[in-house]
């Protein structure tokens, strides 16, 4: 029993960070329907700016938790800045282009940034400092959820909320919902359809860096690769819970990490991948748009 | 109030309105009727600055707007309610009514407008947290107006309110319009292909085919001029 529940928790932790991303995809594309491939970099980015804002903050002794926070603020906004360059440069341009022009434009930007991460950084692993301390009142039960863990899901069941409020309640949130809905529309009741563009990604670019920061320090290191397959696999659960809609991504992360955790815990860990693209084929075979994809209600 | 001078516009190389002139004038009805395909929607979509004007002028209270954004365009109080309705599906009918307001900053004035359209329309407010896109036809068309006069436009630009409506629905949407039009003073520049219901409430009208103003006149003179009733209203 003990060992379902640590699969279950280390399930939860991983569909977490798949859910941090895998908001980024989804709402870019439910805004201009362009897969961003350059996303997993952004994480990357994430990640890294931690990195650095943190160990220079460690070599000063400053204490923990402002370690943390300022590298978490950091990464979030040097991410975020990132996420709306590369709208600007790689996407805005082709905004009336073909649908195949961005999404290579996409790819290349993606490729990009991984190789100036590589040339200005460095291709070796690097030791993420463990951010998130051992929790004393933890301690009964660390041998089955550990503490980052828990810092993990609560930190991502906290961000979740904020996103929620924001796109139900606020100004920006309904003009995101409405510029998803009918782009055109949107323009003639007023909004500023480029501005609500821009605020997407710098949206789906902080969650990312979260998620950067959280998984660095849970696996312990980073290097410039690791946006990629963290990129595919969060793009999966988003295409899994129905590419543009929110709570699909969330869902579709779910099942992924809990799948993976299950299945690597169960069966073998050496086909994790397998069992996780297996279940995408599953799914898509008999829900095409995903598990809460969209099918079109509107009457004409 | 509005004016157009040699206005060109279009999609890709193809030129859809030709170099048109009109002019609508403070507190009128002005009806542009045509075919299928002669370019009233692109027209619309230029004064909005979504297509963007080639060449001509654009004015708007004696100031060139051509060029500029469409949210800018909105912010000088010019709206439209596009043809197809154009209802936000999976926002409720209040929260479309809210994106009609998208621009104002008076929350009190928002408040008593949205009521003012609600004892309009007390289907909209019976209906006020369904999705938009649950509605019937002939309540999205007055969603799609109220979601207009939210903004509380000085020009109300209407393509083709009457689509796709059953007859009876067709009247009252006219009736609204011209209620719209006396109550508020609001400009109208209304798109129809229903020429014959356009023409009685209008003031004025101009014919449009492929791409060009051929007729322009008093609504009453249109109605009564012999090409006009073969060509678009059947008599």
């Amino acid at each position: 029993m003990d060992y379902f529940i640590e699969l279950l928790f280390s399930g939860l932790t991983r569909g977490s960070i798949y859910a941090l991303i895998a908001l980024g995809y989804t709402m870019v594309y439910g805004i201009i329907g362009l897969i961003n491939f350059a996303h997993g970099e952004i994480y990357m980015i994430g990640a890294f700016t931690a990195f650095i804002v943190a160990t220079v903050l460690s070599i000063y002794g400053f204490p923990l938790l402002a370690i943390v926070i300022i590298a978490g603020l950091a990464a979030v906004v040097w991410a975020s800045s990132y996420g709306y360059t590369v709208e600007k440069i790689a996407y805005k341009p082709l905004r009336h282009a073909p649908r195949l022009s961005p999404l290579i434009s996409a790819i290349g930007m993606s490729i990009f940034l991984q190789n100036y991460v590589l040339l200005s950084q460095t291709s070796d692993f690097l030791p993420f400092p463990a951010l998130i301390p051992d929790f004393a009142f933890m301690e009964p039960v660390a041998h089955i959820v550990g503490s980052t863990d828990l810092a993990i899901l609560v930190t991502t069941v906290v961000v979740m909320l904020i996103l929620t409020l924001l796109i139900k309640f606020s100004k920006l949130g309904k003009a995101m919902r409405a510029t998803s809905q009918d782009r055109t529309m949107a323009t003639l009741v007023g909004i500023n359809v480029n501005r609500v563009i821009s605020a997407t990604f710098i949206v789906g670019s902080s969650l990312a860096a979260i998620g950067g920061l959280l998984i660095a320090s849970h696996i312990g290191q980073i290097n410039f690769y690791i946006g990629f397959l963290a990129g595919i696999k969060a793009f999966t659960a988003a295409v899994l819970g129905g590419i543009g809609s929110i709570p699909g991504a969330v869902l579709g992360s779910l099942i992924l990490g809990l799948t993976e955790s299950f299945a690597t815990g169960y069966v073998t860990s050496d086909y994790e991948d397998v069992f996780a693209f297996t279940l995408l084929v599953l799914i898509l075979i008999f829900k095409p748009s995903g598990l809460l994809g969209k099918a079109a209600n509107q009457k004409v | 109030m509005l004016e157009l001078v040699e206005v060109q516009s279009g999609y890709g190389n193809k030129l859809a309105i030709k170099g048109i002139s009109l002019e609508v004038k403070e507190g009128e009805i002005i009806t542009l009727i045509g075919a299928n395909g002669a370019g009233k929607s692109t027209t619309l979509m230029t004064i909005c600055g979504v297509t963007p004007c080639r060449s001509g002028k654009i004015l708007f209270q004696d100031r060139e707007i051509q060029g500029l954004p469409a949210d800018e365009i909105v912010r000088l109080g010019i709206c439209q309610v596009p043809e197809g309705r154009h209802i936000f599906p999976q926002l409720t009918v209040k929260e479309n009514l809210d994106m009609g307001a998208f621009l104002r900053t008076d929350r009190e004035g928002v408040k008593r407008d949205m009521d003012y359209i609600f004892t309009l329309f007390p289907i909209l407010a019976e209906r006020r947290y369904q999705d938009g896109g649950n509605l019937s036809g002939g309540e999205q068309q007055m969603l799609a107006m109220s979601r207009a006069l939210m903004a509380r436009p000085r020009m109300l630009l209407l393509d083709e309110p009457s689509m796709g409506l059953a007859p009876l629905v067709i009247r009252q949407i006219f009736e609204i319009i011209r209620q719209i039009n006396e109550e508020s003073n609001t400009t109208i520049f209304l798109v129809e292909q229903n020429a014959n219901q356009a023409l009685h409430i209008a003031d004025r009208g101009y014919v449009m085919e492929n791409g060009r103003i051929t007729l322009a006149g008093a609504a009453g003179e249109l109605l009564d001029n012999k090409d006009i009733q073969k060509a678009y209203l059947g008599i």
